[in-house]
């Protein structure tokens, strides 16, 4: 790269908090001390009034947005959103991204290592939350000196956590902005998480999550874990459009299923012979160079375990009933892993508990994925109300 | 703002909770959350239409109307309001029950069929009338529910529904003598503000 972009958030230099204080989780277990990496972009207003909470996703991590480096191939995840002028306008608000508990960007997790023990945690990091990271977020809020965030905002399962949010600190968020979130998992999320945790620990370089100390690490089963998650991210008429680009001959004319091929001819082997099998296999291993398998195991189950709704008789309205924010949520209609009936599970239950809900259904071809991508419909109404949401604030400050 | 919504508004007490079906683009419950504190919520399937409501700042929900309702709960709402959408409807008998469900009270407003303009239209020409007021083809139109003062009266009367006001305008939006003693003839707007006649 010559040049960083004019609507970039620029050359961003991640910082690392460092929390004393134990923090007791809701598995029982207690984490005596821990680190948090925390990106920032834009500036914090005087009144402290125009911060907002970025919450990652699965396979997020701080690095939300800009580059680290001139070298630097590609931007933060969700670019697409955030920087000078975007949706999550860096002219407008102070942004904090962070990299939750249990991740491996470099915030405390599996990676680390255990100053009790001296070795690396491993499978003996504790399973953390979707509650214990919101827990942890509040303590990086408190080092920042941030009252109140004018927004919490995340896609997936970053929007689970703004869930939890304004059901756990209802007086700590001006609005919250959930994105293809889901009010927790059904079995078939479950079932493909289960599918992705078994490739991981059934590969022998896992060595029961010990593989750091072996100097190895189960690459094969990682891969597997991310081709399955990654069919799930993406709709079937996304996939035929990624990879029906030529007609094969074996096709008479016109729309060929996404059944683009490797090469010309069929190998009439096991090996990959069209382009989404290499694709995913791409996909897969470029993802397991630069994750930990731990982390991934973490990571799904805290996706499992979210339910907001089970300390209030499982009503997820009750779970609401003290919340003081403002909501928007958007799906997108070709989302299969939460799709548009699980926002609106949410959304009803919001107005169940008679709170101010924003709701839109986004017609995106893109699936689970498109919350990451610049689809217009999507940008514009998370700009609009954004803007909203710094007029308010700024006026409630003034 | 439209003037069947400058008659409305006055129907509408201060600081109290309002659904808009077919919200458009806020404009109302923009005016009635300055004007007169109220909350408000708007159900709206136009992409554009959603985008001027959150510009405003105005809660939008992108919902049909020709599907259930059943996410509101019953008396959820102190008003409901369904300006100008009833003729639009797959089955507006059935939204007219659901509206007085979710709200204690419910606000309809719809173009009256039974119009002279209208009437002179079929009878002199034979053919589905075109105006400024109904600009579409039979074909092409949205509005696939006309009815007439008198219908509606009817319909009310039918579902027990009691009528607490009835107000008819015209295309400018304004009353007369005229369309005080023939509604349905002289009326272009129909303006109904209703609740339930709570059985005994």
């Amino acid at each position: 790269m010559n040049s960083i972009p004019s609507n970039s958030a620029g050359i961003i230099e991640p910082q690392n908090f460092h929390f004393d204080k134990p923090l007791n989780l809701t598995s029982g277990r207690i984490l005596p001390c821990f680190d948090l990496i925390v990106e920032t972009y834009g500036e914090l207003n005087a009144a402290k009034s125009n911060a907002i909470l970025i919450c990652h996703a699965l396979s997020g991590d701080h690095h939300a947005a800009g580059y680290h480096s001139l070298e630097d191939k590609k931007a933060g995840w969700w670019d697409a959103c955030i920087g000078p002028g975007k949706a999550i306008d860096t002219n407008l608000f102070y942004i904090v991204s962070l990299n939750n508990l249990g991740g491996c960007g470099g915030s405390t997790g599996p990676t680390s290592i255990n100053p009790e023990t001296g070795s690396h945690y491993g499978p003996n990091f504790p399973i953390v939350t979707v509650k214990d990271w919101v827990t942890s977020q509040v303590m990086l809020m408190e080092k920042l000196k941030i009252i109140k965030w004018a927004a919490v905002v995340g896609g997936s399962l970053g929007g689970m956590q703004v869930l939890q949010w304004s059901i756990s600190f209802p007086k700590r968020l001006h609005s919250a902005i959930c994105i293809a979130g889901a009010p927790k998992l059904s079995a078939q999320n479950i079932a493909f998480n289960e599918v992705a945790r078994q490739s991981i620990s059934s590969d022998p370089e896992f060595f029961g999550g010990h593989y750091l100390e072996r100097n190895t690490s189960p690459k094969k089963g990682l891969t597997l874990a991310r081709m399955v998650g990654h069919i799930t991210y993406l709709s079937d008429s996304a996939m035929r459009s990624k990879f029906g680009k030529t007609v094969s001959k074996f096709e008479k004319k016109g729309d060929n299923f996404g059944r683009d091929l490797r090469s010309e001819e069929l190998s009439f082997g096991f090996d990959a012979d069209f382009q989404v099998e290499s694709y995913l296999h791409y996909q897969g291993e470029r993802f397991s160079e630069n994750f930990d398998a731990n982390t991934y195991l973490l990571m799904t189950k805290a996706l499992d375990y979210f339910d907001p709704s089970i300390d209030y008789d499982s009503d997820l309205s009750q779970a609401f009933s003290e919340s003081n924010c403002k909501f928007l949520l958007i799906s997108f209609s070709t989302d299969w892993r939460f799709p548009p009936e699980r926002s609106r599970e949410i959304v009803n239950d919001l107005l169940k508990a008679n709170k101010e809900v924003t709701y839109l259904e986004i017609e995106a071809d893109q699936g689970h994925d498109a919350f990451l991508l610049p689809v217009p419909r999507y940008i514009e109404a998370l700009r609009s109300y954004l803007n909203r949401i710094h007029t308010e604030v700024i006026k409630n400050a003034a | 703002m439209r003037p069947d919504l400058e008659i409305i508004q006055n129907w509408i007490e201060p600081e109290s909770h309002v659904l808009d079906l077919g919200c458009g683009n806020g404009a109302l419950l923009d005016f009635l959350k300055t004007s007169k504190d109220v909350t408000g919520i708007g159900l709206e399937i136009n992409p554009k239409d959603i985008q001027s409501c959150i510009a405003k700042g105005v809660s939008v929900i992108e919902q049909n109307l020709d599907e259930s309702l059943s996410n509101f709960q019953n008396n959820s709402f102190d008003t409901v309001l369904l300006a100008q959408t009833l003729q639009a409807l797959n089955r507006p008998d059935h939204l007219i029950d659901e509206m007085l469900r979710i709200g204690k009270k419910g606000i309809v407003t719809f173009p009256n069929f039974g119009n002279w303009k209208s009437r002179t239209h079929l009878a002199t020409k034979g053919r589905m009338p075109i105006s400024e007021f109904m600009p579409h083809q039979w074909y092409e139109t949205p509005n696939i529910h006309f009815c007439t003062v008198n219908d509606f009266d009817t319909l009310c009367l039918r579902k027990n529904i009691r009528v607490l006001a009835r107000t008819v305008v015209d295309s400018k939006h304004q009353g007369s003598w005229a369309m005080k003693f023939w509604p349905n003839l002289f009326g272009e707007t129909a303006i109904y503000h209703l609740a339930r006649n709570e059985r005994a």
